[in-house]
């Protein structure tokens, strides 16, 4: 797009004068442009809010009824909601993996896409903070955290970090995404020194998340499987095979609901990336599962339920057979030499890797933490419909989010809405996204 | 500025636009009455929470003058709720003490007495019959909680068995009090670990990370019969506990601060439990440290418990 520096000149006196009046414009345009579809786009958002309806109507009564409607007890007293809390804090890590490529080593194909990177980053974090919300047991109190307002246990609790951390994340990516698709909207070129300091920053912040997080556990002197140096490094690795994996599957689906120009260059990186984690993360459990049942002892009580059950107790014996076969056999569909041949083929291997990294982090990893329990005593968990209805209503509100953010930032990244001053008539259509032009001598 | 030419740009059917918008100012309409209709149950639990309630400061924040508000509350909704005239205290810890415990593991024969005292004491949930102890029944030969079984339900002591029982160790590096976001629990300088039962958030941490199983959560609000309410309460302790916070051993603070013995220890058939100051050299706990061999629970952790063992 030759001519955007000369429209950027023109309208850059101006501009600054008009923010007040643009950038209301420029929320109000997300909103319409969010709320406008077709049929088959209004009956997705009108299945996804009654889905949404459902978990809020069953945190609603376990609100006012107590937390004794989940499955959870004094022996396994985290459940479903912080299992998904933390596999959703890896899908916001995960996410990314499409900046490093993008940003760090200048690959121009993944800057149109990356975006979806980011937004994913936004709703996932949207859903951890709404996983923790409903976990509390007196949410009407979420104030005493607040730093001034309330106590805030910083720095000791891990938990206070982890607040820190996943709004930070937040902040940042709203900002990066804001910044790019305001400076789109107004036809001007994004200034580099207003987002790439910050896209860095989110790189190293999106380590930080799901370090923090891994933190929360593996600081438990008291839950040996937990109490592992591994955990940190081993939740990054499940984040960058579940994070890529759902970013793979969005963007062959937006490629054939948009016109995003998703690139299969940009597809085949997300691929190698997983085909390298997706093996570390199998190594890396394999690493603690030799030292848990090669040195035997009491510690390896926690495992050995997981995997084989124990005392005749081997409630979680099935869902960790399904979660290694699943990573294994997607470990092998993504090694295949001509994957990238077969589109069918990639799509069935991220899922599989999604579900198995899901229940890895999930029922595989939160819920033995807690069987035994600290005085060796097995109570098992299951999870309650209400715990069932409120995690699909989270996850339906934050697919509800991704959906809707995407369908009004990428009409805003062709150039096809911009702000009424511009000739848009005129102006040529952009080859290629707003960031390209970022780039030096683009 | 022109809002048609922006229509005309982003909107190809200029002419839906009225109907369309009419549309979504229904879909609008019947999602907020749907979310409102959704969330509706939160009503049932908003009228028990009051607006004193919801924006109590932390127990270390509040004045003399406000902790006796407060206390005065307190016993109003007991009033109100269990329909039971109940005092409830605010001792503080006494300067110069620091409380320890010891358990004789040759004596103890697993009678239970101490669970039950607990639980009474405490107004602890009838229907869950709940306790801040467990009693292990461990074989003889092993300190392997594995090998351990808390629910033996055959006559006491049986053959080839000894007794572990594990309340709060109150210890001097407490896990639990690091990890809460909130600073809602917290040591006190007599070394008993307490909750303030009106700023826990409910996130369950602490539960998380102690190893010694010693925290209590508030499933749903106890259900104690007015007749059954032990009415002698202290703030910090065993007050009836609102739903859906922590809760954990606090050496009867109400009682031991006041120059008494903890409920448990009072139970006891056997004389098994020794409870004293730490800081008084011509106490019977510090007499049982100098004379046994005492040891504490998973030492390795680094938690520095403030409850010791024994053999004879």
């Amino acid at each position: 797009m030759q001519d955007a520096p000369t429209h950027s000149a023109e309208l850059l006196e101006g501009a600054k004068h008009r923010h007040l009046v643009t950038y209301p414009h420029f929320l109000w345009r997300l909103f319409v442009l969010a709320t406008e579809g077709g049929v088959a786009y209004y009956v997705w958002m009108v299945v996804l809010t009654a889905v949404a309806l459902v978990g809020a109507n069953a945190w609603a009564n376990q609100a006012a009824d107590g937390m004794i409607v989940t499955g959870m007890t004094d022996h396994v007293s985290w459940g479903l909601y912080i299992a998904n809390f933390t596999f959703i804090v890896g899908l916001a890590a995960g996410g990314v993996m499409m900046v490093i490529p993008a940003y760090l080593y200048h690959q121009r194909k993944m800057h149109d896409v990356v975006i979806v990177g980011e937004l994913l980053a936004i709703a996932a974090i949207v859903m951890c903070l709404l996983f923790v919300t409903v976990d509390l047991g007196r949410p009407e109190r979420f104030w005493h955290m607040m730093p001034g307002l309330g106590r805030f246990n910083w720095p000791i609790s891990m938990l206070t970090w982890d607040v820190i951390v996943l709004n930070g994340y937040l902040l940042i990516n709203l900002h990066i995404c804001g910044y790019l698709l305001y400076t789109r909207f107004q036809g001007r070129t994004p200034n580099p020194r207003f987002y790439l300091p910050i896209v860095f920053l989110s790189v190293f912040w999106a380590i930080s998340i799901h370090t923090v997080t891994a933190f929360l556990y593996s600081g438990l002197g008291g839950r040996p499987f937990w109490n592992s140096a591994l955990l940190a490094p081993r939740f990054l690795a499940s984040a960058f095979v579940a994070g890529p994996a759902f970013i793979i599957v969005t963007m062959y689906l937006l490629r054939r609901l948009t016109d995003l120009p998703i690139s299969t260059q940009a597809i085949k990186t997300l691929v190698q990336v997983v085909r390298v984690t997706i093996l570390i993360n199998l190594l890396m459990v394999v690493s603690e599962l030799f030292t848990e049942f090669y040195t035997g002892g009491s510690h390896i009580a926690s495992a050995r339920y997981l995997f084989f059950g124990l005392h005749g107790k081997s409630g979680l014996v099935p869902w960790i057979w399904t979660a290694i076969a699943l990573n294994v056999v997607a470990a092998v569909m993504f090694l295949h030499p001509r994957v990238m041949d077969h589109s069918h083929l990639i799509k069935l291997a991220c899922l599989f890797a999604f579900v198995g990294v899901w229940i890895e982090k999930g029922m595989g990893l939160i819920v033995p933490g807690f069987i035994p329990s600290t005085l060796h005593e097995i109570v098992e968990y299951a999870p309650t419909l209400v715990e069932w209805k409120i995690t699909a209503g989270i996850w339906a509100f934050g697919i509800l989010i991704f959906t809707a953010m995407l369908k009004a930032a990428i009409p805003i990244l062709k150039g096809r809405v911009a702000e009424v001053h511009l000739p848009i008539t005129t102006m040529n259509p952009p080859t290629d996204s707003a960031e390209v032009t970022a780039e030096p001598n683009g | 500025m022109s809002d048609t030419q922006t229509k005309s740009v982003s909107l190809p059917v200029l002419g839906q636009v009225t109907r369309r918008t009419a549309m979504k100012g229904l879909g609008a309409t019947l999602g907020l009455g749907a979310f409102a209709a959704a969330i509706s149950p939160l009503a049932r639990k908003a009228k028990d929470i009051s607006a004193e309630e919801l924006l109590q400061k932390h127990y270390k924040d509040l004045d003399g003058d406000a902790r006796a508000k407060v206390i005065a509350r307190l016993e109003q909704d007991a009033k109100d709720q269990y329909g039971k005239n109940v005092t409830i205290h605010d001792p503080l810890p006494i300067p110069g003490t620091k409380f320890g415990y010891a358990i004789n593991l040759s004596v103890c024969n697993g009678n239970g007495k101490c669970v039950e005292a607990c639980h009474e004491e405490n107004n602890h949930d009838r229907g869950s019959n709940q306790s801040y102890i467990r009693v292990l029944e461990m074989e003889r030969g092993s300190m392997d909680m594995e090998k351990g079984n808390t629910t033996y339900t055959h006559a006491v002591p049986a053959e080839d068995k000894f007794y572990l029982p594990v309340q709060c160790q109150q210890c001097d590096e407490p896990p639990c009090v690091d990890v809460c976001p909130v600073e809602a629990t917290w040591k006190e300088s007599d070394g008993i670990v307490v909750v303030d039962y009106n700023w826990c958030i409910g996130c369950r941490y602490c539960e998380a990370a102690c190893p010694y199983h010693a925290r209590r959560f508030n499933w749903k609000a106890p259900n104690v019969p007015a007749e059954d309410i032990n009415p002698e309460q202290g703030y910090l302790s065993n007050r009836v506990r609102p739903q859906g916070v922590m809760e954990k051993c606090h050496f009867c603070l109400h009682r031991t601060r006041e120059g008494r013995m903890p409920a448990c220890l009072e139970a006891c058939p056997t004389g098994a439990r020794i409870f004293g100051n730490l800081l008084d050299p011509d106490s019977e706990i510090r007499w049982v440290l100098k004379n046994k061999n005492v040891f504490v629970l998973k030492e390795e952790l680094g938690t520095v418990p403030s409850f010791f063992y024994f053999f004879d």
